[in-house]
């Protein structure tokens, strides 16, 4: 790894305090950093198996076992499920595979069957648009998350726009990849979507890079910046094995709702394992609503043994989180290495050090190809 | 200056300072006029500079003198929502419009693949659909001459740069526009667009890959040599269009993966995609153009 797959920046702490103390908050914030007492915050889990879980099964998670999972997932007292193609909606493509049913059956399935528990969809400017979100909305869902890449939210405005026009539905902002920029241009895009009406946004750590610092100080500028009744929530992967403590981290320095899937299931090497980190939130306090040992049942009896592969740190997935790469391409990567005999590790340090975003799928062979000409290999 | 036939230029932002460049090269359109809103303009400013005539009051500005300054030909390089006002103004005064904003209230024209229809049509209103159908479609089509395409999907990646505030705002119209182009114009039974805005810097050459499902398997050698074929044909008036990798073949799978670099005329080489709408643009109206100075087309009558 000579040539340097490019960490963007590296939040150190001393970058951190100056950040905090520009805005005259360094005392207060890190002050509850280091307390870390949580004692009786009430937070949101958004569970992400039967949606960035469909990454690791390559979208064919069945109608069937999204309602029974949703079903023990509504019993277990989780609050919100997000159902869609991992892509979200209209992400059914060649470039991002072809799921075993539409959203729209997927959804309209999960929705009816929900006592408690409400239902979300994803949906990225570009390959989902205004038709699929009303498709989505008729299905009842209740909370539509709008997603772009860290640097490009003026492109949610339609979407964000629309969606606030309907009338209760919980509107998010998501900003994808969110490690490649620096918080106070983070914020900026996070602005925008709050003006454009999204009443929660999201910091995405899409390529599971992030350390915990790197979390609290986007965290911390973004609660200081944005509308105090503005949500805001994190989206971790577990490609450092950092998803439970950097949503820890992301509690403390101000998030109230915080994504996870059922033992991880999603992609790289998934999201943050929700049950583990319900589990941390028991032991410190925080109160998620969610019933501990239902939450264990559900990712050991139910998604364990529909893994196509063990979701975990292997070599590839930790080179995503070591190369700053979008967690979906993993599998991708790992076909064009194995259809043009190259290492899917090399592929993806390029594909970080090229600087794609997500949704780049596509680049993936073609640039498997240019590297086979280049070594022989074809 | 008797062989070329006049045109106008309404929007003079990129994309239409960039038309204006590539139409003074031209040896059968002659741009005589710019149109725009906005008296600070500094591309009203440049065209006036460059002889051209100019206003500032929009469309309304020309119309009085646009026929007697022999105005045959118009390219709208504005916005989907002025767009129709402006068709039906020219169109009145006996002017071809040539529209590159996403309205498409004409019908689509991709130049290698219908280009001749629409002449032969006679219609006096085209579409040029999106920057990612421009680049694309042409492919589609390529596949489709060859044998059934049951689905055509296109992934289009621009450079944030390259993106304007338009494309932003309606992000939508792109994937619903270019889509029905992959279907009416590519061949392709359901058509599908995605498009990606990276912001590396620097800014990323613009990439398209298209994706085509055959109904029965490939014949690799035809499609193949339709795909190469085409490709030269596009070079034609896009001289960076460029076949990176492709045409690959999985099952009934055909991907093609290309690079679209741009001449650099006003906008910078990565913007592919702009340039090959404005070029698009030009060769549809050389192409009126030629048939106009044939004697076998008069806007005038149609």
């Amino acid at each position: 790894m000579d040539a340097e797959p490019k960490p963007t920046w590296m939040y150190s702490r001393r970058v951190l305090v100056h950040a905090l103390q520009h805005r005259g908050l360094a005392r207060s914030q890190t002050k509850r950093v280091d307390a870390m007492n949580l004692q009786g915050k009430k937070i949101t889990v958004h569970d992400m198996c039967l949606r960035d879980g469909m990454h690791p099964k390559q979208h064919q998670i069945t109608v069937e076992q999204m309602v029974t999972i949703s079903k023990a997932m509504d019993d277990a007292g989780v609050p919100l499920i997000e159902v869609t193609h991992g892509d979200g909606l209209g992400g059914t493509s060649v470039n991002y595979g072809f799921p075993a049913a539409s959203d729209e059956e997927y959804l309209s399935a999960v929705c009816k069957e929900m006592k408690n528990a409400k239902i979300s969809a994803l949906l990225l400017p570009g390959i989902g648009t205004v038709d699929h979100l009303k498709m989505a909305v008729d299905c009842g869902i209740s909370t539509i998350r709008v997603a772009t890449h860290c640097t490009e939210a003026d492109v949610s405005e339609q979407h964000i726009t629309m969606a606030t026009s309907i009338k209760g539905l919980d509107t998010v902002g998501f900003l994808m990849m969110a490690h490649m920029i620096e918080p106070e241009e983070l914020v900026v895009q996070l602005k925008l979507m709050e003006d454009y009406g999204a009443n929660c946004v999201y910091i995405t750590d899409s390529a599971g890079y992030m350390l915990p610092d790197d979390v609290t100080a986007r965290i911390a500028l973004a609660r200081a910046e944005l509308k105090p009744e503005t949500e805001l929530g994190f989206h971790g992967h577990h490609n450092l094995a950092m998803g439970v403590a950097n949503s820890v981290a992301a509690v403390a320095a101000g998030a109230n709702r915080i994504d996870g899937s059922m033992a991880g299931l999603g992609a790289g090497a998934g999201n943050t394992p929700l049950e583990v980190f319900i589990a941390v939130c028991d032991r410190m306090g925080i109160e998620t609503g969610v019933d501990t040992f239902k939450a264990m049942d559900i990712a050991e009896d139910l998604i364990v043994p529909m893994m196509d592969h063990m979701v975990r740190v292997d070599r590839d997935a930790l080179t995503l989180g070591y190369a700053g790469v979008y967690s979906s391409f993993l599998l991708f990567a790992k076909r064009s290495a194995e259809k043009y005999n190259l290492s899917s590790r090399d592929i993806l340090v390029e594909l970080g050090r090229r600087r794609t975003v997500g949704g780049q799928e596509d680049m993936i062979e073609d640039l498997a190809l240019d590297m086979a000409k280049e070594r022989g290999t074809i | 200056m008797s062989n070329k036939i006049k045109a106008a230029i309404i929007g003079p932002g990129n994309i239409g300072t960039d038309l204006l460049m590539k139409a003074q090269r031209s040896v059968v359109i002659e741009p005589v006029w710019m149109v725009g809103v906005d008296p600070e303009s500094p591309g009203l400013a440049r065209a006036a500079e460059m002889g051209l005539k100019t206003t500032a009051d929009g469309v309304d500005g020309m119309l009085p003198t646009m026929r007697e300054d022999g105005v045959q030909i118009c390219f709208d390089a504005t916005s989907a929502y002025v767009h129709a006002e402006n068709s039906r103004k020219v169109n009145e005064q006996g002017a071809v419009m040539i529209d590159l904003t996403p309205a498409a209230i004409g019908p689509f024209c991709v130049p290698p693949v219908n280009l001749v229809d629409a002449v032969a049509a006679k219609a006096m209103n085209v579409n040029m659909v999106t920057c990612g159908g421009q680049a694309t479609i042409p492919l589609v089509a390529a596949v489709s001459r060859v044998q059934e395409v049951t689905y055509g999907e296109i992934v289009a990646t621009v450079s944030s740069k390259s993106a304007g505030p338009g494309t932003r705002k309606n992000i939508d119209e792109f994937t619903r526009t270019t889509a029905s182009g992959i279907e009416k114009v590519g061949g392709a039974h359901t058509g599908k667009a995605i498009i990606i805005i990276n912001p590396a810097e620097p800014p990323l050459i613009m990439r398209d890959t298209v994706h085509c499902l055959t109904h029965d398997d490939p014949d690799q050698d035809a499609i193949t040599q339709s795909v190469h074929d085409m490709i030269a044909e596009v070079q034609k008036y896009v001289p960076g269009y460029t076949l990176k990798n492709g045409p690959v073949f999985d099952g009934k799978r055909v991907s093609i993966y290309m690079e679209v670099e741009g001449l650099g005329d006003f906008l910078p080489k990565y913007a592919g995609n702009l340039d090959i709408m404005t070029a698009a643009g030009l060769r549809t109206a050389e192409m009126y153009a030629e048939e106009i100075l044939a004697g076998n087309f008069n806007p005038e009558l149609a």
